[in-house]
């Protein structure tokens, strides 16, 4: 029995197969143009192109029908159950597509003059309030256009904040369990990452992290809860330590979620904080972006801060400020991401301060839930912790009884109608899935994700031959990855 | 307004299953110190009717340029934006899924994004383009950072026909990566000699330039090359129907803002990065890219490639840090490339510039009035000296419905940029010219 497959659509029409480049006949088009109504000037000599391009030519039905059945090839948060540990996929409420889209927002040029923007701009600055208010930091910047680059901004704040005491310093200390994106972002600063190793229940091992630093730890990122799930019990040690040594801590917000209106980095001590508006505030994904990573800082981290920033005048008025002669400049071509921050306000002020709260209540009360119907099968990796929003669970017992691996386990999922965990994250865990339902999903969802899971695992002894060759039910099973590195074929 | 399903019912049977008798002691392993113990200083939640009034209302404090004409670009443009973009890429199957972990669920994201690296490369006569970038500026960023990489050399040259704000910047990213961006100067507003020595990693130069003219780009790359160095081009998507393609001027990175492709100006973001280079770099560059293969059954399909270039693969020695990108602006590219073709692009192209050359002459009817750099040749923006500081102009034609341009700070701050694009009529353009002539009566 193959399962009836996860909600995509495995076939288009027969007559439209292929990229958009098979369908194009030469003097199709679907483009239209008014009349030109001035004289027409020619191409400066010299300048001018040889060959016209050589993009596709469909007409206008066509290129619908392509885009419409690729769509339908992709599934979405809006498909189904999106469990992806550690990526927060929540429902993205329709209301915030809907107010982005305000052409009052939509159809504002970045250089219009200050006094024509100030509803953009104060809602700029009652976003910065807010997120300042819930992280427990002094001011913030709303430009980085993403998480990795609001941690590059924050680490850049860092490296100016020691700069200016006279010293950049050299490293900055990172778990070994952190995402990618904490060593990326550190050596894009300048600094070298310093691991530390997790403790038996997957903590920073804090008598390891007091043997590592010295004065030349620039700081230390940290995600808490950690990227195995858990609430780091000993922040307060975790923060002194590096405090000891003249550096600084830095929250990646990755997991925010679970926290809201509970508690908040500022009061761990945390120096600089930044927030994935996708994750905590269901700005939608749209299948890799657009994000929006803003970042807050302490009030003596303050004057580092990125410019243009939204200033508020004695008389109510907003402007954007750009002298402040400590800044660390510009992260972004403009303001950052704003049609995002559109969103990300509608959805904290939908929110309010009890809604807050109770997106992170339900959160880990369904990671605990789902984790409690599934850890039998998959044990976690930390058995004795209680997770927060997400857990990680293993397959290694799996594989080692059966041969069945995490990821044979995931394609089966996607047979069985559901998007599945994250895989082989965080690496220090072996055959990981990491699992996080969120706060959107409903306790039957929740039930009938977990009998996805358990039957998996069932048919990986009784039939494992069955999820070896899962997917069955896909537009495409699995795909080479060896071939498409090998055979590089990256455009047609 | 709450989006979380859960009744009464719900949270007192779960808790039930997993042994706890309040919510409170799912929170038990935060330490009491620092527990937040009173509410966030926020209002309390609101309907969704009152949230879309209080953000129409926002909304309704700023001017657009759907009240104001908009002559503004500077590296954002009000071009046309058609009605098939948003239909296809605001479809929820592409905006609320994720970066596509499981290829065998995103066919429909990774095919669009192998489209939009096959039509960057058809574009700019390059062999290679990455699935998307956040924006043109930090696009730059990311070549310079390639370019350095790929050279071994340290120094970065800019010409001063580049927007600014990429230099800023290019001056934020060099504090992390150890470089300071030295500006040469330009002649005239264009051109300019750069000093190519054996340290020199990459020259960059923006073509049509942040004043809108066009560049002698060949030249400029020649010397670049002679230098050892390599040539990177920041371009305008939409000038590649009527101008020479940077494959073709000799650029071995180009980068642009992609905004101009079927996004909306969104206030300045979110906008697209676009980077396309020769397959040489493939290895080197920044973030995703997809790939053509086949399954198991011998059907062809995409994923994303070359990971071992990425942070979660490569962690401190990855190509860049950047995880999310743009891709949905990516997907909205792709569809508009696809509604233009090579036809409507070109055509697009001739209206932008002959538009631009009639309000170029128009303006400069206007007494005191007059191009900034004589009669370089440009592309659908032009830079004018006004005999009047130019933000006291703008400012004063806003108050009669015109965003007449984007002051500069040449001409001790009497230089404004005016941008023409397909969107502005010449009833639209001849308004503007009587309006400014009133103005500076």
């Amino acid at each position: 029995m193959s399962g009836t497959g996860a909600p995509v659509r495995t076939q288009g029409p027969p007559d439209r197969q292929g990229t958009l480049k098979s369908l194009s006949r030469p003097g199709r088009g679907g483009w239209s143009l008014p009349a030109l109504d001035v004289p027409e000037a020619p191409v400066p000599p010299g300048y001018a192109r040889g060959a016209p391009a050589a993009l596709p030519e469909v007409a206008e039905r066509d290129l619908v029908a392509h885009y419409t059945r690729l769509s339908q090839l992709n599934y979405g948060v809006d498909t189904g159950v999106y469990p992806l540990g550690s990526c927060s996929m929540k429902y993205n409420p329709k209301v915030s597509e809907s107010v982005a889209a305000l052409p009052g927002f939509q159809r504002v040029h970045p250089h219009q003059p200050d006094h024509t923007v100030q509803g953009s701009l104060e809602l700029m600055w009652r976003l910065e309030r807010a997120l300042c208010e819930i992280t427990g930091m002094a001011r913030a910047t709303l430009q980085p256009p993403a998480g990795a680059c609001g941690e590059l901004t924050g680490l850049l704040i860092m490296r100016a904040h020691h700069t200016r005491a006279g010293d950049p310093r050299k490293r900055v200390v990172i778990p070994d369990s952190a995402h990618g994106t904490n060593p990326a972002s550190v050596r894009l600063a300048g600094y070298q990452a310093l691991p530390v190793p997790s403790d038996a229940r997957g903590l920073v091992d804090v008598s390891a992290l007091e043997k590592l630093v010295d004065e030349d730890v620039a700081g230390l990122m940290l995600t808490n809860p950690n990227t195995l799930g858990l609430f780091e019990e000993e922040i307060q040690r975790v923060t002194e330590v590096i405090h000891g040594v003249g550096g600084l801590v830095y929250y990646d917000g990755a997991n925010l979620n679970a926290i809201l209106g509970r508690c908040r980095p500022g009061d761990m001590g945390f120096d600089i904080v930044h927030i994935n508006t996708h994750k905590t505030f269901a700005t939608p994904h749209g299948g890799g972006g657009p994000g929006a990573g803003p970042v807050g800082v302490t009030e003596a981290l303050v004057p580092f801060l990125p410019v243009p920033r939204v200033e508020r005048a004695d008389d109510g008025s907003f402007r954007l400020e750009s002298a402040f002669p400590d800044t660390i400049g510009r992260m972004h071509g403009f303001l950052g991401n704003f049609a995002i921050l559109v969103r990300a306000y509608a959805y904290v002020f939908l929110h309010g301060r009890d809604g807050l709260k109770e997106v992170a209540e339900r959160s880990v009360l369904n990671a605990n839930y789902l984790a409690q119907l599934v850890k039998g099968a998959f044990p976690l990796a930390v058995p004795d912790m209680p997770p927060m929003h997400e857990f990680v669970a293993s397959a290694r017992e799996l594989k080692e009884q059966t041969g069945i691996r995490a990821m044979d386990v995931a394609k089966r999922v996607i047979d069985l109608g559901y998007h599945p965990s994250t895989v082989y994250f965080p690496l220090v865990v072996e055959e990981a899935m990491m699992v996080e339902p969120t706060e959107t999903e409903t306790q039957e969802t929740l039930d009938a994700f977990a009998d996805a899971l358990l039957r998996a695992h069932r048919e990986a002894h009784e039939d494992p031959d069955l999820l070896h060759q899962a997917p069955l039910t896909t537009p495409v099973r699995r795909l080479d990855e060896a071939r498409a590195a090998r055979h590089l074929a990256l455009r047609w | 307004m709450r989006f979380a399903p859960h009744t009464e019912d719900d949270v007192a049977r779960m808790l039930e299953a997993i042994g706890r008798s309040s919510i409170d002691q799912l929170f038990e392993q935060i330490p009491e110190p620092v527990r937040l113990d009173r509410p966030l200083e926020l209002p309390e939640g609101v309907s969704e009717m009152e949230i879309v009034a209080d953000l129409a209302a926002l909304a309704a404090r700023n001017r657009s340029a759907d009240d104001l004409v908009c002559f503004a670009g500077g590296g954002a443009y009000d071009h046309y934006v058609p009605a098939v973009v948003w239909a296809l890429a605001g479809r929820s199957e592409f905006y609320t899924s994720y970066t596509p972990y499981q290829p065998e669920l995103s066919q429909g994201v990774l095919q669009a994004l192998f489209e939009y690296q096959s039509m960057i490369c058809d574009l700019t006569g390059l062999e290679v383009s990455n699935a998307s970038l956040y924006d043109g500026a930090t696009a730059l960023a990311e070549a310079v950072n390639l370019a350095r990489t790929t050279e071994g050399r340290d120094r970065v040259l800019v010409s001063a026909g580049v927007d600014r704000r990429y230099v800023e910047t290019l001056r934020t990213y060099g504090r992390g990566a150890g470089y300071e961006p030295e500006v040469f100067d330009v002649v005239d507003g264009r051109g300019g000699e750069p000093q190519v020595g054996d340290d020199v990693a990459c020259v960059i130069v923006q073509h049509p330039n942040a004043y809108g003219l066009l560049e002698p780009a060949r030249d400029l790359f020649g010397l670049a090359h002679a230098g050892g160095a390599r040539a990177i081009q920041v371009f305008d998507p939409l000038s590649l129907g009527v101008l020479a393609p940077p494959g073709d001027l000799r650029a071995d990175i180009a980068v642009a803002e992609g905004q101009v492709l079927g996004n909306h100006l969104n206030h300045g973001g979110p906008y697209l990065g676009v980077i396309a280079t020769r397959l040489d770099d493939v290895r080197r560059l920044p973030g995703r890219i997809v790939g053509e293969t086949v399954d198991v059954d011998g059907r062809t399909g995409y994923v994303l490639t070359l990971q071992a270039r990425e942070q979660h693969i490569r962690r401190e020695k990855a190509t860049s840090n950047i995880c999310t990108n743009q891709t949905l602006m990516a997907v909205a590219a792709t569809v508009y490339l696809g509604w233009l073709g090579p036809q409507g692009l070109e055509e697009l192209g001739r209206r932008c510039a002959s538009k631009a050359v009639y309000a170029a002459g128009r303006l400069a009817e206007i007494p005191g009035v007059e191009p900034l750099f004589g009669d370089a040749p440009f592309f659908k923006e032009f830079p004018l000296r006004l005999p009047r500081p130019a933000a006291e102009v703008r400012d004063a034609l806003v108050e009669r419905g015109y965003l007449a341009g984007v002051p500069l700070p040449d001409a001790d701050g009497h230089a404004l940029l005016v941008a023409v694009t397909e969107r502005r009529t010449r009833e639209e353009i001849d308004g503007l010219a009587m309006a400014m002539k009133e103005v500076l009566a």
